[in-house]
């Protein structure tokens, strides 16, 4: 199909939960590939695992620069897309491998691991850990939007895409303390309990209607703050959540 | 139809037609009402609500946790927690006045309680949380196809649990456990004791004591809700009702069939949307200020605006 867009998955360090979340669109991932998205390189999911030039890479796992292959990776991946995704916690944030000291086996000198931003230019995140593949879903719905879409589509896809292109703008490190440092300190925090619910590691109870990080659990991966209604929040796409989520669903009949 | 309103398909006056429901109610017994009737069709499997103490201790594993153990649990303060039944709805019904986190049970409801179709009830910042989480559902995987009905209500501003108390017993000179029912209504904070007596306080007192949080809030009607519900602009034991989207349209109309409402031209009745609208307009216009003063609140630096 000629106006298909071309996407790539580059694969650095991170655990493949991303790629899993990807398939789990099940039919929607067919349905995806059918009519939208000509997947051109993917380890684990295609035979063709070499870079290429695609309009959107999706990038899962952060960079470990003691690698060289790694660092000629994404250095490549963001010559040759249009687009470029940071996806998942370690991709955006380093999430899990901000830990990482060196000194497993068989490479015990691969200790420094950076998110994708501090190398490359992004230009969206789907942050979370793992990412799920609604969010997954509804970005590459949009990216076609905003490719291939007529007007009015493209205008939504970039109402859309806004916040997580700003999210890409705005940093490289996340933890639960984004919650205390840019909510609660700003005086915005209201007690929703969104930030509970999206942690993936439970790190997050709710004291008094505030939100209580156990900072020790917390693997750094920015869902709290990026779910929370008072990190980012646009009317324009919000209050036509209808119409949207009945686009996307339509999109993928 | 100005914005101040949102979006809405119908709007009228309403009230429960169970009268042992609306015992319990805060007014109509709209959200109630809606959430049996939905429990009974089968529309929702379950819905997160407010609950609290006594519904702690009847129903311990439908109550989210946190690191407070039982004894610790001051009366009125609002516990999230699921119901499947009518009786566990009427058990955590009425208005509590402090902040439940409902969206914290969000995605645990369609975990370890194992709900196909939630219902949900919360203000209006709540309902923009489930509609974040319906397009943006970073950490919140399969969870938006879930919700199957979300019940907003009015909100002016909302207090955390220490103000309340503070209210109650420091101004209303009343010990929380002796109150049967606390409301915000014709310019007044009311508060009704279990042996009939009545505190009032001015609301120009309650002001210091919101949430901080509110005050950027704008949304007063839960624009975002299925349905949206309150007190205001309806007789007293009627609520004013906002059928939003296709589903609220589509529960409500069945709701209606079933006779679980009687209901009243919003038009007819007093004070009517006149009054919404105002209140409306106030919050809105009041945020929007606060909103344009965090812009310029220190020397060349803005407080964070959360809207983009």
């Amino acid at each position: 199909m000629a106006d298909k867009i071309t996407l790539g998955y580059t694969h650095l360090s991170g655990c493949t939960g991303c790629t899993v979340a990807l398939a789990d669109n099940y039919a929607g991932l067919l349905t995806l590939l059918d009519k939208y998205v000509d997947l051109k390189y993917m380890p684990t999911l295609a035979d063709a695992r070499h870079i290429q030039k695609v309009d959107v890479s999706f990038v899962e796992g952060s960079v470990c620069i003691n690698d060289k292959l790694a660092v000629q990776e994404i250095k490549e991946t963001r010559e040759k897309s249009t687009i470029v995704v940071a996806l998942g916690g370690c991709a955006c944030y380093g999430n899990i491998t901000r830990f990482s000291r060196g000194g497993q086996q068989n490479q015990p000198g691969h200790e420094a691991y950076l998110p994708i931003g501090d190398l490359i230019k992004v230009d969206v995140y789907i942050p979370g850990c793992a990412p799920t593949p609604q969010m997954i879903r509804n970005v590459a719905v949009m990216a076609y939007l905003l490719l291939k879409g007529t007007k009015e589509q493209k205008d939504l896809a970039t109402a859309f895409l806004k916040p997580l292109m700003a999210a890409a703008n705005e940093g490289t490190s996340a933890c639960f303390c984004d919650l205390m440092t840019k909510v609660i300190n700003q005086s915005l925090c209201m007690g929703c309990g969104s930030c509970a619910a999206a942690c993936p590691v439970n790190a997050i109870t709710m004291e008094y209607g505030k939100p209580q990080g156990e900072r020790d659990l917390c693997i750094k991966c920015g869902a709290c703050y990026n779910q929370c209604p008072r990190s980012w929040f646009s009317f324009d796409v919000v209050s036509n959540y209808e119409a949207i989520n009945e686009a996307i669903m339509a999109a993928l009949q | 139809m100005g914005a101040e309103l949102g979006i809405y398909k119908s709007c009228i006056s309403a009230r429960s037609t169970d009268k042992e429901l609306l015992k319990h109610a805060q007014d109509g017994g709209i959200v109630s009402s809606l959430f049996a009737y939905a429990l009974d069709e089968g529309i929702i499997d379950g819905a997160i609500v407010a609950a609290n103490k006594e519904f702690a201790a009847k129903y311990p594993a439908k109550c989210i946790q946190d690191s407070s153990n039982f004894e610790m649990i001051e009366p009125w303060r609002p516990i999230p927690a699921i119901v499947n039944t009518k009786a566990e709805l009427l058990a955590a019904a009425g208005t509590k006045y402090n902040i439940s986190p409902n969206i914290a049970l969000l995605k645990e409801a369609t975990r370890s309680f194992g709900l196909d179709k939630i219902g949900i009830v919360g203000t209006p910042c709540q309902m923009q949380a489930v509609r974040k989480a319906q397009l943006y559902p970073i950490g919140m995987r399969d969870v938006g196809a879930s919700i199957a009905l979300a019940v907003g209500i009015f909100c002016m501003e909302n207090f955390p649990y220490q103000s309340i108390l503070q209210l109650v017993e420091d101004h209303a000179a009343m010990k929380l456990e002796s109150v049967k029912k606390m409301e915000i209504g014709k310019g007044k904070f009311w508060v009704y004791g279990k042996r009939g007596q009545v505190v009032q306080l001015p609301l120009k007192v309650t002001h210091k004591y919101e949430q901080p949080g509110c005050h950027v809030c704008l949304d007063y009607v839960a624009n975002l809700g299925d349905i949206s519900t309150g007190s205001v602009g309806s007789p007293d034991g009627w609520s004013t009702v906002f059928v939003r989207s296709k589903i609220g349209d589509s529960v409500w109309a069945k709701a209606m069939a079933a006779g679980c409402f009687e209901t009243q031209p919003i038009e007819k009745v007093k004070p009517g949307l006149e009054l919404v609208t105002k209140l409306a307009n106030e919050k809105i216009s009041k945020n929007k200020k606060t909103l344009e003063e965090r812009a310029t609140f220190g020397v060349g630096k803005a407080l964070r605006n959360p809207y983009i």
